[in-house]
């Protein structure tokens, strides 16, 4: 599954390779902007691939009654998760949330062990004891997704402590949502951080609601400046527009350098909408039912293709042709599943100290 | 309660504490709920929906995502007029909010000489049963009922519900309502208004001769569904339903093993240090010499609750499972 990890060798974060050198004279613009090679561009666009399928999947066999429990999905959102972990190391942390398949799909996470976990298999990543809301990767930083909102902000904060006192040049990225804006921890951290000077980005996914509670009804934030709150801690913010994968790696990637410099934490909120409701299953009565057509519009895969195609660095064949691939992978993902055995109760009490 | 017939309508666990709620606050004005998604949503799983279209935005009122803020609020609420009713999504929650629920609420009180009262009402969902994990699927009871100063209550049936939820609403203390989300979509025969279930008082289920089964929550359809099949099999159990767990209504489980001699104690909380063992350690101190055998608890081990189906199933005791330690007791 070597393509799963996210750009391979290329992802160092300040590891932009100097300019691609112009062979085709459009390949220029993208290339010029990111200082990304072509192939890494590229890899931008096939994660974000293979995350939709995945999700895609996932709501099927959801709304089938294979996957059990609850399951919140990531369509629309995709363009964040890649551009935030295309500026990370394999060594670099993150948390996440209950919507964290795309986060450890980004990250480098492995998608047959994940459907493995949502299957409730022995092989999955938690040996089917975790389930959706609870993926993590050691191997791959990824410290957790996580069922208790907030849940992952104070994670992320002992983990950019542990670069500090290791002495390491790690960074951690805490993902969350507007939703989790609102928990009391993210106060505390924020603070301590700063205080602390701790290499982490609190990375804000604004989709406008958490669950049916809409940003502009439960957030005291004037013309919606979720970023503004970092001032009262001096911590650096920025906003970019989660939609377009280019424009959330470059504000990450600023962000990412930052910590990894010495300078301390900052915040990156990263405007988005979640295509489809909060679970599976979500009868989206909180929500106009056209509010979702102007951002569908600004899909990021297609988006993010068309520009590929227009900058002469992909054709349309070879989009088709990876989007054919992602779905391949996630078949095979899932038959990995299928074929899995279930796990032995017999091992119920295993794990629950070290 | 009264003499009359009382008239009853069929409705779901979860409808019945929405219309206990209703009947409440059409009744005193300074009643409001406050949590997520509580409005037009009708909460993380459906049981206030509708309550905003009679009470409006002032008295149900959506939070932000703020469990820290929506059970502190109450606190204050409470000690100045207002008879909160707070809804956190899961008790699991209340990991994020027993400073105020613990260290706030329940202390007050006691702390303050007597001088203030605390007529709050924290209702979550809990319980396992639906693959929701480790996060998700607890059975907290045992954390409120360390806590003096917290009523702590457990209801297992719709009627139960609505009797408990208006007993919880017109207590001057703090009470922590605990619905098992397996339980939110029973339905059953519920007395239309005012309708209380007092606050302490176990029910008997069954009655038997043979051997008490103490159970509450979502364990005391597993322990008829066990007097059931222990019936064919000729042995006569008596299941008690605690419905409350703080005040724990100690003198009805020492009356009915007076009677039977023998004492199986059921709960989904995991084993040590659950409620079941503060029950066996009532028993067995003021009630030894009725006891004709060992206690034996029912419970889940002790591991968090796992995601993957035939885990969870493992996990869970079940009517089978309270079979089994009532045999082994004869
Ligand atoms: C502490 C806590 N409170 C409530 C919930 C229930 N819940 C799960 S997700 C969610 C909304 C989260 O909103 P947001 O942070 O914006 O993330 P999004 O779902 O939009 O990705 C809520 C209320 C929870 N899991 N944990
Ligand atoms: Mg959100």
């Amino acid at each position: 599954m070597a393509d799963q990890r996210p750009q391979g060798k290329t992802n160092a974060a300040g590891g932009r390779s100097p300019k691609a050198g112009g062979r085709k004279a459009k390949a220029a613009k993208l290339v010029e902007t990111t200082g990304l090679r072509p192939d890494e561009l590229i890899g931008l666009l096939q994660r974000m691939m293979l995350i939709r399928e995945f999700e895609e999947e996932c709501a099927r066999l959801y709304r089938a009654g294979r996957i059990r429990g609850v399951t919140h999905t990531y369509q629309g959102q995709e363009a964040v998760a890649v551009g935030v972990c295309s500026t990370l190391n394999v060594s670099d942390f993150i948390t996440s949330t209950h919507r964290g398949h795309a986060h450890v799909i980004a990250k480098g996470g492995d998608v047959n062990l994940m459907m493995a976990e949502l299957l409730g298999k022995a092989t999955g990543y938690c040996k089917g004891r975790g389930g959706s809301m609870h993926i993590a990767d050691m191997s791959q930083g990824i410290l957790g997704a996580n069922g208790i909102v907030g849940g992952g902000m104070g994670i992320a904060v002992g983990a950019a402590l542990s670069s500090k006192m290791l002495g390491r040049d790690t960074v951690a990225v805490c993902f969350f949502g507007d939703g989790a804006m609102n928990q009391g921890i993210l106060h505390e951290v924020s603070n301590i951080a700063a205080c602390w000077n701790l290499p982490v980005v609190f990375l804000c996914e604004n989709n406008f609601y958490g669950m049916s509670a809409s940003v502009e009804d439960t957030l005291a934030c004037k013309e919606m400046n979720l970023a503004g709150r970092a001032a009262a801690y001096d911590i650096p913010a920025a906003t970019c527009d989660g939609m377009d994968v280019i424009d959330v790696h470059l504000a990450t990637r600023a962000a990412v350098e930052r910590a990894r410099g010495g300078g301390g934490p900052s915040y990156v909120v990263c405007t988005t909408y979640r295509f489809l409701g909060h679970h599976v299953g979500d009868p989206l009565t909180y929500r106009d039912k056209s509010a979702v057509d102007p951002w569908r519009l600004r899909d990021p895969i297609p988006n993010f293709a068309g520009r590929l195609v227009a900058d002469n660095l992909a054709t349309r064949e070879q989009v088709d042709r990876w989007e054919a691939e992602a779905k391949d992978a996630i078949a095979r993902a899932l038959a990995f599943a299928e074929e899995s055995p279930d796990p032995d109760p017999s091992n119920l009490t295993e794990d629950v100290f070290a | 309660m009264t003499t009359q017939a009382i008239k009853t309508t069929t409705m779901t666990y979860g409808q019945a504490v929405c219309d206990g709620m209703a009947v409440e606050m059409r009744r005193d004005p300074t009643i409001y709920v406050a949590g997520e998604d509580v409005g037009m949503f009708g909460g993380g799983l459906g049981v206030t929906l509708g309550l905003i279209d009679e009470f409006g935005p002032k008295r149900v009122r959506n939070t932000p995502l703020s469990e820290t803020a929506i059970v502190g609020h109450a606190v204050g609420a409470a000690m100045a007029g207002l008879r909160p009713i707070a809804e956190i999504m899961f008790d699991d929650f209340l990991g994020i909010v027993l400073d105020e629920l613990g260290n706030q609420a329940a202390k007050a009180r006691y702390m303050f000489g007597g001088k203030v009262a605390i007529p709050m009402v924290l209702r979550a969902s809990c319980g396992a049963g639906i693959r929701a994990a480790a996060q998700h699927s607890q059975s907290l009871e045992a954390w409120c009922a360390h806590v003096p100063g917290l009523k702590t209550v457990a209801p297992s049936t719709p009627v139960d519900a609505k009797g408990l939820i208006i007993a919880a609403v017109r207590d001057d203390n703090p009470v922590v309502f605990l619905e098992h989300k397996t339980l939110l979509n029973i339905q059953g025969e519920v007395p239309e208004g005012e309708y209380i279930v007092p606050i302490g008082k176990a029910e008997v289920k069954r009655q038997g001769g043979d051997v008490t089964i103490v159970a509450w929550s979502a364990m005391v359809a597993q322990a008829l569904a066990a007097a059931e099949a222990l019936a064919a099999e000729g042995v006569s159990a008596e299941v008690i339903d605690l419905r409350t767990i703080v005040p724990f209504d100690k003198e009805a489980v020492l009356e009915s093993v007076a009677k039977t001699n023998r004492l199986v104690i059921v709960h989904e909380a995991v084993r040590t240090a659950g409620f079941g063992a503060e029950v066996a350690a009532v028993v067995a101190g003021e009630g030894l010499d009725l006891l004709d055998a060992p206690i034996v608890r029912v419970t889940a081990p002790d591991t968090p609750v796992p995601f993957s189906p035939v885990l969870e199933d493992a996990y869970l005791p079940n009517a089978d499972k309270i079979k089994a330690a009532v045999l082994s007791l004869l």
